[in-house]
């Protein structure tokens, strides 16, 4: 990690350095993506397969994993939430706040409860059919309107659906998905392609 | 205070605060030939180092949502170091049933290093606005005494924007504007059925090289700061030249305490905390240039009582603290089904809107008083922490269903925010908490805050405007505000808009006003204001500009003044 942020900012300074020397020069775009480059490599050489996670227990881990999925699969487009790093994500930002670890480590618990009390096992042992049974319920309001039991679940599910999105669409994957173009050095602002009618 | 160190050094000027109105006060007077002494609260500031230009969300390993997600509620931590809204050990305090939020910087720069860079000129009417409505004062300064000021800031801080002839804002110095994003195309659309004025708009970024300067390279992150100070920061465009003269002393981590007088009510030292040792040290000097933000101003003035100024230096007119006011502020967002069909493209551009509505009703008779602008935004913006919560709260579910509506509904809505004009009101000010001091020992600031029907019928009339732009695209306003509650019509808290002006305002009458046309306190010729507290109106352009224009204005006062041996 250290060596990443260095390389960035030698290379920011570089820039910086250029900037004082010719007015008329331009950041070389190049430059910026040698840097992203770095990170990327950096990252790509670290261990992915074995994380242990700073929050949660091993076994609601494996359920927030089984949730990330449900909640943004991959496709023939794209990978999907697991893939994109959000259960790392979230386990690190939940390690760091108590309202977090109440709202999900206490949420896998109210699901895990609510599984067994369906179906007799834990959520990530339930079977693909189960598990849809339980998300076509929580993942929408107006359930919890007709059942309160349901409320609690509907609440936890709603944040950690939000969380999900947060982790999924800040990742490398998830961007692309999206199709977003820029975070780079241009010359002039080409401005809008033809608007379509 | 058990030790004071006194500096032996007698400085020309102390300049309290390096934003914008200290950096300009330290450029003028520093070329003018005098030796200043700069005091900033917080620490200096390393472009290539805290800013994070060029950075993706999964470069960090928070996302850009902060530890914790703490990040996510407010400004992202990507942002410029550049202030908070509480800053540990430094409180300050609501009345009773009062909520005002003060945004405070502690860094070199202050508030420019993050600001929207929005460069607007008052216009004519906007200094005489009392003469023609009633309400609240005139300035003792007319346009065209502040005009050649606006000239020479825009000349050397670099402002895009277009000749437009629009009365409630004057046109400026300007470098060309930049091309507009597909959602500035379809508002302007929507806005000439409305007849609503929608013109490019006046941003503090460089399209083109000027002053050594580099043009801006258009990755859509002024916010993060500029690592090649494209875009104007008093710490990177006003501090550097002034340095360069070498006649610019800058002390950071002091936070100013008290300015002291002499027996005959001449300032003549400021005492201020180190922060490193923790001390308490003084810088003296012939004269003493006020810029600490308004309402930071209006606290140090008031901590400065003496036998000769019991109520606070300059302060004979009971004016500081008072006439404080914000911009008003009410925001919503439209879904715009047309965008759904736009191919992907870079869509960054400057680190700010291209296009905005400046106030355009200013020929009719209206609800309210003044006026207001509508800035606006959205698009392909580079994805981050958060921007699917109104699509999940709205359309729920997951799975697939979720992907594909994010992929259908990404870079299709626009949100749009008034800024408007608040006219002072007796139950709007700030004063000396009597209780509460802060960690240096300073006491810290009690604050009142009320919005009058003037504001909310302003706040009600952009949420209209907002509503009918985005039905005129064809589009879905999303925004539901109720009429009654705190925040009527979504109008902000006050402080939201991180406009706080007018707590030592000048004025022709040293009864009513603290400072003259220049600036200058009426009771202490030697010290002068230069930053948001002079104002004496508050209309909907952004204050910056403004508070630059009069600060190169006092401050060559003060030159000539310093030349002809008055100070």
């Amino acid at each position: 990690m250290a060596n990443q942020s260095i390389s960035r900012r030698d290379i920011l300074r570089t820039l910086a350095v250029g900037a004082a020397g010719s007015v008329l020069q331009v950041i070389p775009a190049k430059a910026a993506a040698y840097a992203h480059q770095m990170v990327h490599k950096e990252k790509a050489a670290s261990p992915t397969g074995n994380y242990t996670p700073k929050y949660f227990s091993a076994t609601q881990y494996a359920t927030l994993v089984a949730l990330c999925d449900l909640i943004i699969p991959k496709d023939e487009k794209s990978g999907g939430a697991v893939e994109a790093g959000a259960p790392e994500f979230i386990d690190l930002l939940t390690s760091e706040n108590e309202k977090y670890q109440l709202r999900l480590g206490g949420g896998i618990f109210w699901l895990d409860g609510y599984s067994t009390d369906h179906y007799g096992k834990r959520f990530v042992d339930c079977t693909a059919e189960q598990k849809k049974e339980v998300l076509d319920l929580i993942a929408f309001r107006k359930n919890a309107k007709q059942d309160t039991a349901l409320s609690q679940g509907v609440s936890f599910f709603s944040f950690l659906r939000n969380m999900t999105c947060d982790g999924y669409y800040t990742s490398k994957i998830g961007i692309a998905d999206l199709g977003y173009i820029g975070n780079t050095s241009l010359r002039e602002f080409p401005g809008c392609p033809p608007l379509p009618e | 205070m058990a030790q004071v160190t006194r500096s032996p050094k007698q400085y020309d000027v102390c300049i309290i605060g390096s934003g914008a109105g200290g950096g300009v006060a330290a450029k003028v007077l520093t070329e003018g030939g005098l030796n200043c002494a700069m005091l900033e609260a917080g620490p200096d500031v390393h472009p290539e180092k805290d800013f994070k230009m060029f950075m993706w969300p999964y470069d960090l390993s928070h996302r850009g949502a902060g530890v914790g997600g703490h990040a996510s509620q407010d400004f992202s931590e990507f942002l410029a170091p550049n202030g908070a809204w509480h800053i540990q050990g430094e409180p300050y305090t609501s009345a009773p049933g009062n909520d005002f939020q003060w945004f405070r910087s502690r860094i070199v720069g202050g508030r420019t290093n993050h600001w929207g860079r929005i460069a607007l000129r008052f216009a004519p009417i906007d200094f005489k606005s009392k003469t023609r409505d009633g309400l609240g004062d005139d300035w003792p300064i007319s346009y065209d005494d502040l005009s050649p000021y606006y000239d020479k800031v825009e000349s050397y801080i670099g402002v895009f924007g277009t000749k437009e002839n629009v009365s409630s804002a004057p046109d400026g110095v300007f470098l060309p504007p930049p091309k507009p994003r597909c959602t500035e195309l379809l508002v302007k659309k929507a806005c000439d059925k409305l007849n609503i004025i929608c013109i490019p708009s006046r941003l503090a970024i460089l399209t083109k090289s000027i002053n050594g300067r580099l043009p801006c390279h258009y990755c859509g992150q002024c916010g993060r700061g500029c690592v090649t100070g494209s875009n104007f920061s008093s710490s990177q465009v006003l501090i550097p030249p002034a340095m360069k003269t070498g006649k610019l002393t800058l002390i950071t981590g002091a936070m100013a305490r008290e300015i002291l007088v002499d027996k005959d009510g001449k300032a003549n030292a400021v005492s201020y905390i180190d922060k490193a040792t923790r001390s308490e040290k003084r810088i003296i000097a012939r004269a003493i240039v006020v810029a600490a933000s308004a309402c930071e101003s209006a606290r140090l003035l008031l901590n400065s009582k003496s036998t000769v100024f019991p109520a606070g230096l300059a302060n004979s007119s009971g004016a500081v603290g008072k006439y404080l006011t914000d911009s008003v502020g009410s925001s919503g967002h439209g879904y715009i089904p047309q965008l759904e069909k736009m191919p992907p493209h870079n869509h960054d551009g400057t680190g700010g809107m291209h296009m905005y509505m400046p106030w355009w009703k200013f020929d009719r008779k209206n609800d309210f008083p003044r006026g207001y602008h509508i800035e606006f935004g959205g698009g392909r913006d580079m994805p981050g922490i958060g921007m699917f919560n109104g699509m999940n709260r709205e359309q729920e579910g997951y799975g697939l269903t979720l992907k594909q509506r994010a992929r259908k509904e990404y870079g299709c809505h626009i949100g749009f925010a008034g800024r408007g004009e608040m006219i002072p009101n007796p139950d709007t000010y700030c004063e000396i908490d009597p209780e509460v001091v802060d960690e240096w020992g300073i006491p810290v600031l009690r604050f009142h805050f009320k919005w009058s029907d003037y504001e909310l019928l302003q706040a009600k009339d952009m949420q209209e405007t907002f509503k009918a732009i985005v039905e005129t695209m064809g589009g879905e306003y999303k925004t539901h505000t109720s009429i009654r509650g705190d925040l009527p019509f979504g109008i902000e808290p006050g402080g939201k808009i991180i406009h706080e002006v007018g707590t030592a305002r000048m004025g022709a009458d040293p009864k009513t006003s603290v400072l003259n046309g220049f600036c200058q306190a009426h009771d202490v010729k030697n010290l002068f204001v230069t930053d948001g507290a002079p104002l004496v109106t508050n209309p909907d352009k952004n204050p910056t500009l403004t508070i630059m224009a009069l600060s190169w204005r006092a401050s060559e006062y003060l030159l000539d003044e310093a030349r002809k041996g008055n100070i």
